[in-house]
């Protein structure tokens, strides 16, 4: 009896910690350091001004190599733009058309219900000619990303010229300290003064790597401040409610509790 | 002094309808059928708050179905259209961004309403005669409301709604003989693509109607039966019950309130707790994510899942997980009801609700190491639960003396 005992917790036992050899250690994950963001938690809200000139570093950097396929030009209404900026901008941009009567392709100009114009005709395309990686989809890379906003601005910030001396160096790849093994095929995108913001904010690699990300994460979520201010009335909504519903709950249950 | 039988209770002295409710009531009654029910229908006087959540429950339901119909309209079940109508909805669509938080919380606070109901159901013995009927509806709902929900999280056709498909197809494909035919009939195709995906759609849209015409059942039964209160005993006189409204409707109001709260904290708030990032990225059937995990309501499932070596095997645990709460009215032989007058059954169902935690943990740690462990013991003591303790409970337990009456036990006999 006490031996058919000990052979059962013997085999629980083995059947228990067979799979414990497999626990193996798992680098840890860069945590990039935390920046204060306008748009933060519950209540976080976007600033227009920097969205607008996010957008601007978005369409005239990134946007050479990474599409934003979800968004149309109307969607950029809510960053501010006007109407008629909208417009120009969608009229600026070579959309593919349908092909013509002899079977050639042929491009017109957007519209502002257009989604926004892809830097390369597929992504097949897009990975042969980027040295076999396509650029991601930017739409909500801001979500996607762990560590979101932290992340991009670390990222965009991170390049190393020259790269440290211990790191390896791989022709056609950038050291940046945000990615894995330390190498991408992405050029530093940002350069100082390589933009002028109209709204005469100086261009540095900071300020512009801010407002892009502040543009990606809007991108990623871009009713966030409607949610925000929504959310807050609707809870003021409830609340006052939930005060009339329990004055009228203790006011019938009074009949029970007082006999 | 007014007491509840002549301040509530109307069934007695209401006079029949006259006019146009009148003519319509004689020919079909359901004014008064509808005042019968929920006016005047008699409930046990002591329900707590865990009452709420049959309420609760119908009126996310009601949310979910007007709701969906609208996401609906502007949905395409196509493998390349699927993911940008998605976007379209959220971007492009006026007011489709709430529509679509609001089904998304909706989703997983309709499971999460549903364990604690469950739970409610458990604690309080409430799946014991005459209520067995009531219980097993109750247990197809939940089967219902998972599949609709597993099928709802497909639609997007993100990463995580692929590759969840693509686990769960391949483990009913690991069903011994019948499993490939199985498997060929829920992708529709050699691959998971446009056939999969409009059916899949197309069963979102049926089970939600269907489990409408379930949830009617449900209803039916408990009002049949009566409900279950924390005591576990059933009302004697009048004195033990107070009628629906207006005790139980200001009641349920509160809760529904408390709950809404909860909801829209959730929603406008604090949106990314519930959601998934990587289905936000295009479903790829070329790129494995490195971390493919279920919804956080099938966690405890997918721990089960994870825990045995064989994939059928773990497939068995974890549809058996649930079929063997079919059993538990014809498992559990003890006359008492409420866990209250249980000492051992309490600690057992706290252990019950710590394991499932443990389950759920273990399913996020893909039961690797450790977890496999706590998996293990963890979906052990599930099943020892309902097959063992249970059953010799009856036998043994020594449970505390029962209440004469409800109005007894309120301090009003």
């Amino acid at each position: 009896m006490m031996k058919t005992t000990r052979l059962l917790a013997l085999a629980a036992a083995a059947f228990l910690s067979a799979p414990l050899t497999t626990l193996a250690a798992v680098p840890e994950p860069l945590v990039p350091p935390h920046q204060k963001w306008d748009f933060d938690g519950p209540f976080g809200q976007f600033d227009q001004k920097a969205l607008q000139r996010g957008f601007m570093v978005y369409d005239r950097i990134c946007s050479t190599c990474h599409g934003m396929k979800a968004l149309t030009y109307n969607d950029l209404s809510g960053i501010g733009m006007s109407e008629q900026a909208i417009l120009d901008l969608a009229h600026s941009k070579m959309i593919a058309g349908p092909p013509d009567v002899s079977g050639q392709p042929t491009s017109r100009p957007g519209r502002p219900d257009d989604h926004f114009r892809s830097p390369f005709p597929s992504d097949e395309a897009a990975a042969a000619m980027m040295g076999g990686v396509a650029p991601p989809d930017q739409s909500r890379l801001a979500v996607i990303q762990p560590h979101g906003a932290d992340w991009l601005y670390a990222f965009l910030t991170g390049y190393k010229m020259p790269p440290p001396a211990d790191a390896p160096v791989v022709p056609g790849k950038f050291y940046n300290d945000w990615v894995d093994g330390h190498l991408i095929g992405m050029p530093p995108p940002l350069m100082n003064g390589m933009i002028q913001y109209p709204d005469g904010t100086p261009a540095t690699v900071e300020q512009q790597a801010r407002d892009v990300t502040s543009f990606l994460v809007w991108a990623a979520d871009p009713h966030r401040t409607a949610r925000h201010r929504t959310g807050l009335w609707v809870v003021l909504y409830l609340i006052g409610l939930l005060v009339l519903a329990i004055a009228w709950k203790k006011k019938t249950w009074k009949r029970v509790k007082s006999q | 002094m007014k007491t509840p039988e002549n301040t509530g209770d109307h069934s007695a002295n209401t006079p029949p309808a006259t006019g146009l409710a009148g003519w319509i009531d004689q020919r079909l009654p359901v004014i008064s059928a509808f005042r019968a029910e929920y006016v005047d229908f008699r409930l046990p006087r002591n329900l707590n708050w865990l009452w709420n959540f049959g309420a609760i429950l119908t009126v996310v339901l009601v949310l979910m179905l007007a709701t969906g119909i609208f996401l609906a309209m502007n949905y395409t079940a196509t493998d390349a259209g699927a993911f940008l109508s998605v976007e379209a909805i959220d971007r492009q669509l006026s007011g489709g961004w709430l529509l679509r938080a609001m089904h998304m919380t909706g989703a997983n606070l309709f499971l999460a309403a549903l364990y604690i109901h469950l739970f409610r159901g458990l604690y309080y013995g409430s799946y014991k005669a005459p209520r067995e009927i009531l219980w097993l509806t109750g247990l197809i709902l939940l089967v219902m409301v998972m599949a609709t929900a597993f099928a709802g999280y497909m639609l997007p056709w993100g990463q995580m709604s692929y590759w969840g498909a693509d686990v769960i197809t391949k483990a009913v494909g690991a069903v011994p003989v019948i499993g490939g035919a199985l498997e060929h009939i829920m992708t529709g195709s050699d691959h998971l693509g446009d056939v999969f995906l409009h059916r899949f759609f197309v069963l979102h849209f049926l089970m939600a109607f269907l489990v409408v015409a379930v949830v009617g059942l449900h209803v039916t039964a408990v009002h049949i039966s009566g409900s279950n209160n924390p005591l576990g005993i059933e009302p004697k006189t009048k004195k033990d019950t107070l009628t629906f409204h207006p005790y139980y409707t200001t009641k349920d109001l509160v809760g529904l309130i408390i709950f809404a709260l909860i909801f829209t904290a959730l929603m406008f708030f604090w949106p990314n707790l519930l959601a998934e990032p990587a289905n936000y990225a295009p479903a790829d059937p070329m790129h494995t994510p490195a971390d493919i995990e279920p919804e956080w309501y099938f966690l405890p499932f997918y721990g089960l899942l994870q825990s045995v070596p064989s994939k059928f095997g773990g497939l068995l645990a974890a549809a058996g997980s649930i079929v063997v709460l079919f059993f538990l009215p014809w498992l559990d032989r003890s006359p008492i009801r409420s866990a209250r007058f249980r000492p051992l059954c309490r600690v057992g169902l706290l252990g019950l609700v710590v394991a499932f935690v443990l389950l759920a943990v273990a399913g996020k740690h893909h039961a690797e190491g450790v977890w496999m462990i706590v998996a293990r013991l963890a979906g052990l003591y599930y099943f020892g639960y309902f097959l063992v303790l249970l059953p010799l409970a009856a036998r043994m337990e020594k449970t505390r003396p029962l209440p004469s009456s409800i109005a007894a036990a309120e301090g009003d006999a």
